[in-house]
């Protein structure tokens, strides 16, 4: 309040009158100068595809109408290699900026869409019922710094997935358009007698907070990719060259839920997910942040390893998943699929989700060892000290 | 001396407001608890009745048909093409043609609201949409989904018995939660269980071993893929023995939803979820447990239950007035209706209240929209303030285009897009609005704060503003999200 007070006492509006770019003069301090960035598989992304084990003669069994074939994967190790459209992706894999999780999932899993998320958004077990998202339990208990814009900004989707239920987070799609529509959001003291106008006065707050502190764009070098992906990359890197600091940015691409002519349309979200990948790196070491920055995808569900009569998968279980940073010790980590063992035609798991949150919490934020996200599960040993 | 007259005065004026009837804020209250937020007329008119006559006239007032037309090509079924004999031309065709009667299914919905001689009808229809959810997205065909609407509407206000047992063999729901495939051999539980958890017991009222048997009873419930009609397939049915909830039988699903219901626990489930659609998000034990007894010994006729929630003390009560959030269904008609702007292309109503996250005929699972609080985020909020702020300004609302399924491929595609769609001219003349609130300007404004806010703006507006910007002034105040 005091800021825009401050900037009203100057004849300006705080939205309209944007500050000088000071990106580099201050940046966030304490735990949370490590940003986390979540990308989101929105559907049940097909790890089998993205991370293939292509010297299993099983694969090629499984999966007679879709399997990738030997000569077109982008080889890791002489087992594991890539998707072909993550090629863009193998000089970071190269430079040792890439983990590759493979086998990460839960005991119990469940099939659905919106009771799988629900059990990733929540770090809940799964026949467990939480009500907030791991991001904001872990934030009520260990808050950012008030001066940061927000404790999250969530791109490309309308549910807070993770930050929903308390967290400080807004939604942003694009950074202009929200600085204009901010305008209509108020800036009232909260009034604590009616909870349902509390609320509204809540996100409202959010909302002024966020968009007094998100202005001013950053000329960036990086030309970023002109997909929807790339676009919320750009986003995504103009809140992080913000002074004023995130602790979180979640990304969310959508159209993973391949039942049926899975190929192209997974090619085309694994390309655009590469391209943007890089434009990350590029765009966040011209800020001085690739050090301080760490990514990860996560998704309800991998699919199927059985391809089905439509070219497509079915709902399916366990799946690798990627940890990409500049402070990331790259390298294949977890457990490879065994397709010969199969539990009702699904992978077994051999990461629990909850050991990424964990590691997160511990090795990446250094917060206490707590119970947040969900119990106590083994931190993954891929970050450089 | 002065004090005693003046105290008489208030006596008296008291008396005669109890008399002439509970006022224009008790009005306010009940028509938007169970309609939508009133018109001046509206306002008027109940305020003049007492409680009791005025929950009476609401209820005696309902309809059981919508009085909007049904497009001859929306009501008529057809049955699911086999995609593998289409081409790919064809194949378009048919979304395209799926997503044009969706948009117009919806559409229908936002017009009749809008139109409908009584919200409470429609206010109820969407309720049990909510409670017996099914979604377009699976079930596919516009058809069965307008006459799930129909099914809902007819029984809004009537046997919430009956109206179960009838959803029980829709065939939009019999897809839906995939009694289509629950046969002898392989029984699906889908149906099953979510009819105990859901529509009638609610969470730890039975066991998974009820759900196991009760999936055996409901086998051989079908549809006739042809005719889009519930059939029944008797060699697809178990006839063997099942014990359901303690009783036990060579049970129908019929028998089963009679179980259902004759357990306590039914009628408090769906006695709170109405209390915390009329009334809080706090149901008071005690009162659920008063109310879902005369459910139950009214044999679950819906009237009587309204009649008592509606009636009750905490309806009434100080504390439960402007703490709930309208949903974008109620936002958006509720503006509509009250600002008299009935040219708004309701295809445009029913775009935005997906934008807003309520898309009609489309709720996110079974559970049905969680509503409440977290109808708001900053999105939400956003896109809210966004669409009121246009219809205050009488902007021209672009009209949804032809063909929604692949965005424009090339830069002159997308300008010939954005040239050739129409755009919806919205008449929207604040100063007669408000002229005709009153004769005298400071109580226009007075009347029309009274009109759109559910309690006091939360910062006073300043005085002085033109009708325009007053009144959309008071649209973008957060208070103006409430009920």
């Amino acid at each position: 309040m005091l800021r825009r007070d401050f900037l009203k006492a100057l004849g300006c509006v705080p939205l309209i009158c944007a500050a000088p770019n000071l990106a580099i003069a201050a940046s966030p301090t304490g735990e949370y100068r490590n940003l986390l960035i979540l990308i989101e598989f929105k559907g049940g992304n097909d790890g089998l595809n993205m991370v293939i084990p292509y010297a299993d003669d099983n694969y090629y069994a499984l999966r007679p109408r879709i399997a990738i074939p030997r000569d077109q994967v982008v080889q890791l190790d002489e087992r594991t290699g890539l998707h072909p459209a993550l090629q863009p992706m193998l000089p970071l894999w190269q430079a040792g900026e890439v983990a590759v999780v493979q086998g990460v999932g839960y005991p119990d899993p469940n099939l659905s869409h919106f009771r799988a998320i629900e059990i990733w958004d929540t770090a809940s077990a799964s026949n467990e019922y939480l009500e907030q998202g791991w991001l904001s339990r872990t934030f009520a208990q260990f808050p950012p710094p008030q001066g940061f814009a927000a404790e999250g900004v969530s791109i490309g989707s309308a549910d807070l997935g993770p930050l929903a239920g308390g967290a400080r987070a807004i939604v942003l799609n694009n950074a202009d358009q929200f600085a204009r529509e901010a305008k209509l959001a108020d800036d009232a003291p909260i009034q604590r007698s009616n909870a349902a106008l509390a609320h509204i006065l809540k996100v409202e707050n959010d909302v002024q907070h966020a968009a007094s502190h998100l202005d001013g764009h950053y000329a960036f070098k990086t030309e970023f990719p002109k997909t929807a992906f790339g676009n919320a990359i750009h986003t995504a890197a103009e809140v992080i060259a913000n002074q004023s600091g995130v602790a979180v940015v979640r990304i969310s691409m959508n159209g993973f839920d391949t039942h049926t002519n899975q190929q192209p349309t997974q090619a085309r979200l694994l390309k655009e997910f590469a391209e943007g990948v890089v434009a990350l790196k590029a765009s966040l070491t011209e800020l001085n942040r690739w050090d301080t920055s760490m990514l990860m995808t996560y998704s309800e569900f991998g699919r199927r390893p059985q391809d089905n009569a439509g070219n497509g998968t079915d709902h399916g279980t366990a799946a690798p998943h990627f940890i990409i940073g500049g402070m990331v010790k790259g390298g294949l980590y977890g457990k490879p699929p065994a397709l010969q063992q199969l539990e009702n035609s699904n992978l077994t798991y051999g990461v629990d989700f909850r050991s990424l949150y964990s590691t997160v919490h511990q090795k990446w934020w250094r917060l206490p060892a707590s119970s947040i996200p969900g119990g106590h599960f083994t931190n993954l040993n891929i970050i450089r000290t | 001396m002065l004090r005693f007259w003046i105290t008489t005065i208030l006596l008296l004026s008291a008396t005669l407001a109890d008399a002439a009837g509970m006022g224009e804020a008790d009005a306010w209250h009940l028509l938007a608890r169970t309609g939508f937020a009133p018109t001046a007329a509206e306002l008027s008119d109940y305020a003049r009745l007492s409680h009791s006559a005025a929950v009476d006239q609401l209820l005696a007032q309902t309809v059981q048909q919508a009085i909007t037309p049904v497009p001859a090509e929306l009501a008529e079924y057809s049955p699911p093409p086999r995609f593998k004999d289409l081409s790919e031309e064809e194949k378009k065709q048919f979304q395209r043609e799926q997503i044009q009667h969706g948009l117009q299914l919806r559409a229908r919905w936002m017009q009749e609201m809008v139109a409908t001689p009584s919200p409470l009808t429609e206010h109820m229809t969407l309720f049990w949409h909510n409670h017996f959810v099914s979604s377009i997205q699976k079930v596919k065909s516009p058809a069965l989904m307008l006459a799930q609407n129909q099914l809902l509407r007819r029984d809004a206000l009537g046997n919430f018995g009956d109206m179960l047992h009838a959803v029980a063999k829709d065939p939009a729901m019999i897809i839906y939660l995939d009694n289509l495939q629950n046969r002898k051999a392989q029984p699906n539980e889908n149906f099953a269980r979510e009819v105990m958890e859901l529509f009638t017991l609610g969470i730890g009222n039975y066991t998974e071993q009820d759900v196991r048997e009760a999936a055996r009873a409901f086998t051989g419930w079908s549809l006739d893929r042809d005719t889009g009609a519930f059939l029944n397939r008797p060699f697809q049915h178990d006839n063997g023995i099942k014990t359901v909830l303690g009783q036990t039988g060579n049970f129908n699903g019929d028998d089963v939803l009679d179980i259902l219901l004759q357990q306590p626990a039914t009628a408090e489930w769906v006695t709170q979820k109405l209390w915390r659609d009329l009334i809080s998000d706090h149901p008071d034990p005690a009162e659920i447990k008063r109310l879902a007894a005369i459910f139950r010994d009214q044999h679950y006729e819906i009237r009587p239950l309204l009649r008592a929630i509606l009636l009750s003390d905490a309806f009434w009560a100080p504390q439960n007035r402007g703490n709930l959030v309208k949903s974008p269904v109620e936002l958006l008609v509720g503006s509509v209706r009250q600002l008299n702007i009935h040219q708004l292309d309701p295809r445009i109503l029913a775009l935005t209240s997906r934008q807003l996250e309520q898309d009609l005929f489309a709720p996110p699972n079974v559970k049905g929209w969680p509503g409440g609080d977290s109808w708001i985020n900053s999105t939400t909020l956003l896109n809210r303030k966004q669409f009121l702020d246009k219809l205050t300004r009488g902007a021209d609302m672009p009209l949804p285009e032809q063909n929604m399924i692949q965005p424009p491929a090339t830069p002159e595609q997308r300008l010939a897009r954005l040239t050739q769609r129409g755009m919806n001219h919205i008449d929207y003349a604040p100063d007669n609005w408000i002229g005709n609130l009153a004769a005298q300007p400071q109580d226009q404004y007075r009347r029309a704060e009274h009109l759109l806010l559910a309690a006091a703006p939360s910062e006073p507006v300043a005085p002085g503003l033109p009708p325009a910007d007053y009144v959309r002034t008071l649209l973008l105040d957060p208070v103006y999200q409430l009920k």
